[in-house]
């Protein structure tokens, strides 16, 4: 197993970016940290730099002012880098989808790792889909 | 005095049209030249609050209905101003009267570009740099 | 000796429906200009509403805002109603009651995100985890009686989509008890610290003629002495036949918005539990077929301030252009004059205070103007910010 991608599975630092969202999934990925779900127990952190970061996690349908950020986000995280989309706008657009001001789903500008549907999603299944990815990483089947 | 029968009298002959669906919804149109005498009277001298002001696209012109709320009655006195002239919209703005008006009219300069003569500081506030000029989203005939 | 330069901060910013990018001219430590972009978070509802059916508005405009998830379908749902001569001609009373209740829960979640993010900024991150753990029963009870935690899908024209059932009643009720310990917490530790005292007060004050000249709404004017609260100048819901006192406060800094929050939180678990004994049986929705043609107006309170939805219908089953004003469109714009004057470490609490974002701060950098190189990012600020709490705790002895 490639070295830099094993020590990718040990200690996620995660850089969030909202590209556009109503702010239901951001608002979650902070509760993520919050007493109740508490994902620093499993190192889990977020960094305010994403020169720091591991893994992108991104909400929101994209629209036209936020996609040229969002690629320059990209650029300057370090590689090997993981992509999280978070919620159904990240995923599909969801209901902005015939917006005049909204252009392509996430997976069509970058690379996407990991999916994790709902509107928004529960923390509960940020924290399974999380898991899912750490053990792909790992090469773990399950 | 009614917060109305003040409004009607400081107004006199600028109402063309006066309108009260229900009790705590008002309804006038007056012309496009009295805009900002009428702004100034409700916000100044009425003490009404500006809420918000919609533009929109009609069969007729481009209409703006600017929202005032009368907040000791609760009442909304909605004034509407009809821009025939569809090819190159313009009125008076009322930013200059009081600030909390700015960002309205830039959204509505950008989304329906209707100008704002008297605007300090008119330029795109929701949408991206490279948005084609002449593109106005909230018009009727806008294809996305 | 001037030596201008310039604090970007954000552009991602995504606690409204408009995403901010602030721009702080500083001159040594002190805020001189700002400039205000916006537009990150544009996804065009207003023009994507002219699209759907009047029942499928409700799900698109809860969707402008995550916290507000309440407000926005409730002015909706209101300025369609306003059609037929107002919300209390159609909707039947145990609709109105259940209205209420899921409207004044979201302004105690509201609040509790707010005052936690508060707390985070001046480096009180004990304030943040406290604040957010009492948020997640209010979040249970939503997920009780709606179906999910944040987005609700209550609102429907003439009526609620679901009724509050006989077994939630207890359990909402309890909740409520337990939560007034915790905000006797919050407001022993917020009024009597003489940390947070010295850091809040006379710090983003906002004058009275300000907030009338930048039509602030809100908790934000009336923390600067303006007595307006749409539940009370407009009722709506059962906001005119239960017992409750708008709060307000003079002096218009920091200090003062937060009094009023914490103090709101008292009076919407005391709204919550007058309805909830009041509560009648009956039908929950009066199954409106038709929308007659016309142009409505609904308004309703949100925590952050007056929510405006305008409609205008011709009598088929679509909107003919619907216009929606967050309260923050008004708020935001009066940092430009809250801000300048301070100092870059006060700036993250000033810019937080009107309740628009958490999440742009986390992502600001500070620019020299010249050469465009990067000297601070986000994180920076909120230590300098947490540095200057320190300092003054020492000072004091604490």
């Amino acid at each position: 197993m490639n070295l830099k991608l094993k020590a990718l599975s040990k200690s996620i630092w995660v850089f969030h970016v909202s590209a556009g969202s109503c702010n239901n999934c951001d608002i979650e990925i902070l509760d993520l940290f919050c007493p109740r779900f508490d994902v620093e127990r499993f190192g889990i952190q977020l960094v305010g730099s994403v020169r720091h970061a591991d893994a992108l996690v991104i909400t929101g349908a994209m629209n036209r002012k936020s996609v040229p950020r969002m690629k320059r986000i990209y650029e300057q995280a370090p590689k090997p880098c993981v992509v999280i989309a978070v919620g159904q706008c990240a995923l599909s657009r969801h209901m902005f989808r015939y917006s005049y001001n909204v252009c392509e789903p996430l997976d069509k500008i970058l690379p996407v790792d990991l999916y994790i549907p709902g509107c928004p999603p529960k923390p509960e299944a940020m924290i399974d889909g999380i898991v899912k990815l750490v053990n792909k990483i790992r090469g773990i089947k399950k | 005095m009614e917060t109305r029968d003040k409004i009607k009298e400081r107004l006199g002959g600028k109402i063309l049209v006066w309108q009260e669906n229900s009790p705590r919804r008002v309804w006038f149109s007056i012309k496009k030249e009295d805009i900002v005498e009428t702004v100034r009277i409700l916000f100044r001298e009425i003490g009404c609050r500006f809420s918000i002001a919609t533009g929109q696209d009609t069969p007729e012109g481009l209409e703006i209905l600017y929202h005032f709320s009368f907040d000791k009655k609760g009442v909304i006195f909605s004034v509407r101003v009809l821009i025939d002239d569809k090819l190159h919209p313009e009125i008076d703005s009322i930013a200059p009267l009081f600030p909390g008006a700015e960002w309205i009219e830039r959204e509505m300069w950008e989304m329906l570009g209707i100008k704002f003569k008297g605007h300090p500081n008119l330029k795109r506030l929701l949408l991206a740099d490279d948005w084609p000029e002449g593109n106005y989203p909230l018009r009727q005939n806008h294809e996305s | 000796m001037s030596h201008k330069v310039i604090v970007p901060i954000g552009p991602y910013h995504p606690l409204q429906e408009e995403p901010e990018f602030f721009q702080l001219y500083v001159e040594g430590e002190k805020v001189v200009d700002i400039d205000i972009i916006i537009g990150y978070n544009h996804r065009g509802i207003e023009k994507l509403a002219e699209s759907k059916h009047f029942d499928q508005v409700p799900y698109l405009v809860e969707r402008i805002c995550g916290i507000c998830s309440s407000s926005h379908p409730y002015a909706y749902v209101l300025a369609v109603e306003d059609l037929f001569g107002g919300e209390k001609n159609v909707v039947p009373e145990r609709a109105l009651y259940i209205r209420t209740i899921i409207d004044e829960l979201q302004r105690i979640h509201s609040h509790l995100l707010w005052l936690g993010l508060a707390g985070h900024f001046i480096g009180y991150n004990t304030v943040w985890m406290w604040a957010w753990k009492y948020r997640e029963p209010v979040l249970d009870c939503f997920e009780m009686v709606t179906g999910n935690r944040n987005n609700y899908a209550m609102y429907k024209v003439g009526g609620v989509r679901r009724d509050i059932k006989d077994e939630d009643i207890p359990v909402l009720k309890k909740t409520l008890d337990e939560l007034v310990p915790a905000l006797d917490m919050f407001k022993g530790a917020v009024m009597d610290d003489p940390v947070i005292q010295a850091r809040l007060k006379k710090i983003g004050v906002l004058t009275r003629q300000q907030v009338i000249d930048w039509c602030v709404v809100g908790p934000t004017a009336r923390a600067s002495g303006v007595n307006i609260d749409i539940r009370r100048d407009e009722p709506y819901g059962v906001a005119d036949r239960i017992d409750w006192n708008v709060i307000v406060e003079k002096e218009g800094d920091i200090f003062a918005k937060t009094v009023v929050r914490i103090m709101e939180m008292y009076e919407s678990v005391s709204m919550i539990r007058q309805s909830l004994e009041k509560l009648p049986r009956g039908e929950i929705d009066s199954n409106i077929k038709d929308i007659p043609p016309g142009e409505g107006i609904g308004r309703v309170e949100a925590p952050r301030g007056e929510c405006i939805h305008y409609i205008k219908s011709d009598g088929t089953n679509r909107p003919i252009r619907h216009k929606i004003r967050a309260p923050s469109f008004m708020n935001v714009a009066s940092d430009k004059v809250a801000a300048v004057g301070g100092t870059i470490s006060d700036a993250t609490i000033t810019l937080a205070a009107v309740d628009p974002c958490y999440c742009c701060t986390e992502r600001v950098t500070v620019l020299e103007k010249s050469t465009n190189k990067k000297i601070l990012n986000g994180w920076d600020l909120i230590r300098l910010s947490q540095e200057k709490t320190q300092k003054l705790k020492e000072g004091l002895g604490v």
